[in-house]
């Protein structure tokens, strides 16, 4: 592309690649986002564009960026009409090609059922997935192709930077971005503009901004997602910080388990430089500025600040104190505006549709939208772009299709490891950043891991404490220190070994690690004891009390045993079992020896008969 | 592989990041990428080059979980360990997995074919739990799956 040097030009490019990209074209779109891809999307790619071409056809396949509907991949699009198919394989595409986009005729067996009503429904749109939801942010994932510029500025992207640059002032910017009360997307939710403001003022030069795509919260995946699946978004917020900020060099740290999200934000990079929207002089304005992508190394502190400068200056990522903020003395010790990957992609937005319209979404201090990544045990799981303030019941039923075989509704785990376990009792609390805070979990990342009666909340305490002892710098005593102990604690408590007092004492280290550690990692490692001791207390009574897990799941307070009236006699237990403790003869029911059984689970996952309990 | 084409291949890598200090782990991870770990004599050509102590290297190259000193398998069996994987039984897919291979994470079989380790969390919740081998995403998993895969790639059936 040729480099477009002012915003007059970029419109009328803009007006010509719309026509390329007319919406009412005939055109197949896949979903080619990670998850598409673990279901075997890229086949289904190559095996609609052969057949495509085998029926002498002008229409475009478009792999695009995550749907969100993972659940249900790979998914598929039929333009214009917006035919929605889900679970699409490589057996279906002739059909797709013959009947959907050469006569019109929808294909009633890969539309999506509503498990309640039966109904099949034919748009995206009217999807229950996604017919709560509000994709702002999230929205042009599904239309998009992430490896071309074109394919973005047809959707008007960089509309937004070149209103920016043209006719708004860095003050005036942050002033909207303020006013917009955007908060911060990564966890801790601060002011985006105060920090913008703070970082404007700062002695200091030259000035960094950092979009922070190290997305460590396991079971969060949407920073992911807007990475691979519309990186320009990401890039333009960028590009408009920096001229707000008067930063000239920005980075984008990335996850290394990320290696498709690098590659997307390589070639966006590289074009919007070809195009004038990064390096000398952008769009013809005398700002100049550029973008260089890190790679992480598999460290969940580096998603910390001062942690993540360190890495990108080449160092051991561990923590610093913070006396002195990072919009002062950050990276290199140089002003700095560290903000999270959605959370720049939310700034087009802003600049494009005006503050007022921003803030006119969500609840009085969380506005606009969030994207949550809905997993764990539920029906539908994804990524789900929601306005703040949605309740939790809306999300996970209206949404998510509730739990899946007609189980029971636990908890909901927000907040990655720093955060909490909502019960069931608080499920009609309206998510903001606030009220998850009031309840002793936080917003975090985003992530939303839902859980049954078989989940056992002091097993997830412990796995949340297994994995910050392992992600823990070791550099101040009360997170390496601690954090241990109580994890060697919880590990007694599962294994049947609790005393009464472990509880008391989990909560006195709990208060010390908190209090005493020197960043956010140790400040709140606690929470997923606290949340959990606060409203399932009773679990933790029943290991300690009366050696028995209610979930089913810490294996030493657990036995196993066949049912007589359901067991078959058909052996396969007996097969799979890796200890020899399951016996008996053929059409007769089988029995468990208790002591040679290690209750790995192999037979209750074979039997097909549901016959082995767990007390 | 000799010390003078490790040292070699190291030179190139540096000289490819500019021999910026900042960029030593964008150097590491080129090197793991050459050499499938990172080679000690690697580690001392990379330091020399860079003007960094060899002590600050060993930091780094032991600080991020990404970096193996240990020579790795042909194959890389990563289990993802997220929380929603976690809920799904992600564990009893470890405990088969490590039965099968014989290893538990962070080993190698004998026959340098497969390598085990567990990582925090890959971003396919919807696929849980999950197993990524090289660069292939195994989602849905169960106990009986994992003999079945590993089995294809003994017979070198499967792509890698």
């Amino acid at each position: 592309m040729k480099k477009i040097t002012n915003a007059l030009a970029l419109r009328q490019i803009q007006e010509d690649l719309k026509k390329n990209y007319d919406p009412n074209k005939q055109m197949v779109t896949i979903c080619a986002g990670t998850g598409c891809r673990g279901y075997g999307c890229i086949k289904v790619k190559d095996s609609l564009e052969a057949e495509i071409s085998k029926q002498n056809l002008n229409v475009e396949v478009r792999a695009t960026g995550c749907f969100g509907f993972c659940e249900k991949g790979p998914l598929v699009v039929v333009h214009p009409q917006k035919i929605f198919y889900q679970r699409v394989g490589e057996r279906d595409v002739a059909d797709i090609v013959t009947k959907t986009v050469m006569q019109g005729e929808v294909i009633e067996k890969l539309l999506y059922r509503d498990p309640v009503t039966s109904e099949t429904v034919m748009k995206e749109e009217d999807v229950p997935f996604y017919k709560k939801q509000k994709r702002l942010v999230f929205g042009s994932n599904g239309i998009i192709d992430p490896t071309q510029i074109e394919s973005y500025m047809a959707i008007g992207g960089y509309t937004a930077l070149a209103k920016a640059l043209s006719e708004m002032s860095p003050e005036g910017i942050i002033d909207e971005v303020k006013k917009a009360a955007l908060r911060g997307r990564g966890g801790g939710g601060f002011m985006a503009g105060t920090k913008w403001e703070g970082c404007r003022k700062a002695h200091g030069s030259p000035k960094y901004i950092i979009a922070n795509g190290d997305e460590g919260d396991p079971g969060a995946y949407m920073d992911r997602s807007l990475m691979e699946g519309n990186p320009h978004s990401v890039v333009e917020g960028m590009i408009i910080g920096a001229y707000a900020i008067g930063a000239s060099h920005g980075y984008i740290y990335v996850r290394n388990e990320y290696p498709l999200a690098v590659v997307h934000l390589t070639m966006a990079i590289d074009s919007a430089r070809d195009a004038g929207f990064l390096g000398k002089n952008i769009l013809g304005s005398k700002f100049s500025f550029d973008i260089s992508i890190n790679k992480g190394g598999g460290a969940f502190v580096c998603g910390e600040s001062s942690a993540l400068f360190a890495s990108i200056e080449g160092r051991a990522g561990e923590p610093r104190a913070k006396y002195v903020h990072a919009v002062e003395k950050g990276l290199w010790d140089k002003p700095t505006v560290l903000n999270n990957v959605e959370t720049w992609a939310n700034v087009p937005l802003i600049i494009n549709k005006g503050a007022d319209w921003y803030a006119s979404i969500g609840t009085e201090k969380s506005k606009g939208t969030k994207i949550f990544s809905l997993v764990g045990k539920i029906n539908n799981t994804g990524l789900v772009e929601v306005p703040m303030g949605m309740k939790l019941r809306e999300i996970i039923y209206d949404i998510g299709g509730g739990i899946p075989k007609g189980r029971k509704f636990k908890a909901v785990q927000t907040g990655g490891p720093s955060g909490g376990c909502i019960p069931e009792s608080l499920l009609d609390l309206p998510v903001d950043f606030d009220k998850l805070y009031e309840v002793g979990s936080m917003m975090g990342s985003g992530g939303m891991i839902v859980m049954d009666d078989r989940s056992c909340m002091v097993d997830v305490a412990k796995y949340f404490l297994a994995f910050l002892q392992e992600e823990s710098c070791g550099k101040c005593v009360p997170c390496r220190e601690g954090v241990r102990r109580m994890r060697e604690i919880l590990e007694d408590i599962c294994a049947g070994k609790g005393t009464e007092g472990d509880i008391d004492l989990l909560e006195k280290i709990a208060t010390g690690v908190a209090d005493g550690s020197l960043c956010a990692l140790g400040g709140s490692a606690p929470n997923p004891v606290l949340s959990t001791l606060r409203y399932f207390r009773d679990e933790y009574d029943a290991h300690i009390k009366d050696h028995h897990c209610p979930a089913g799941v810490c294996k030493a307070l657990i036995t196993y045993s066949i049912d007589p009236e359901k067991c078959t006699g058909c052996g396969v237990c007996i097969k799979v079992c890796p200890t020899q403790a399951t016996s008996g003869e053929k059409k007769k029911a089988h029995t468990i020896d208790n002591d040679k059984c290690t209750r790995c689970g192999a037979c209750i996952e074979s039997c097909k008969f549901d016959a082995i309990n767990v007390k | 592989m000799t010390k003078a084409s490790i040292a070699a291949t190291t030179k190139t890598i540096v000289k490819k990041h500019g021999r910026d200090k900042s960029a030593l782990i964008a150097v590491l991870q080129d090197i793991q990428g050459a050499f499938n770990y990172l080679p000690k004599d690697a580690l001392k050509a990379a330091g020399k080059s860079l003007g960094i102590p060899f002590s600050r290297v060993y930091e780094v190259a032991t600080f991020y979980n990404a970096f193996s000193l240990k020579p790795r398998g042909e194959h890389i069996v990563k289990i993802c360990m997220g929380t929603a994987c976690h809920v799904r039984g992600a564990a009893s897919i470890q405990d088969k997995m490590e039965r099968t291979l014989c290893i538990k994470p962070g080993e190698t079989t004998s026959d340098n074919k497969f390598s085990l380790e567990t990582v925090n969390c890959v971003g396919a919740c919807a696929l849980g739990p999950v197993v990524v081998i090289d660069t292939e995403y195994h989602g849905q998993m169960t106990m009986n799956k994992v003999d079945k895969i590993i089995g294809k790639f003994k017979e070198g059936g499967a792509q890698s």
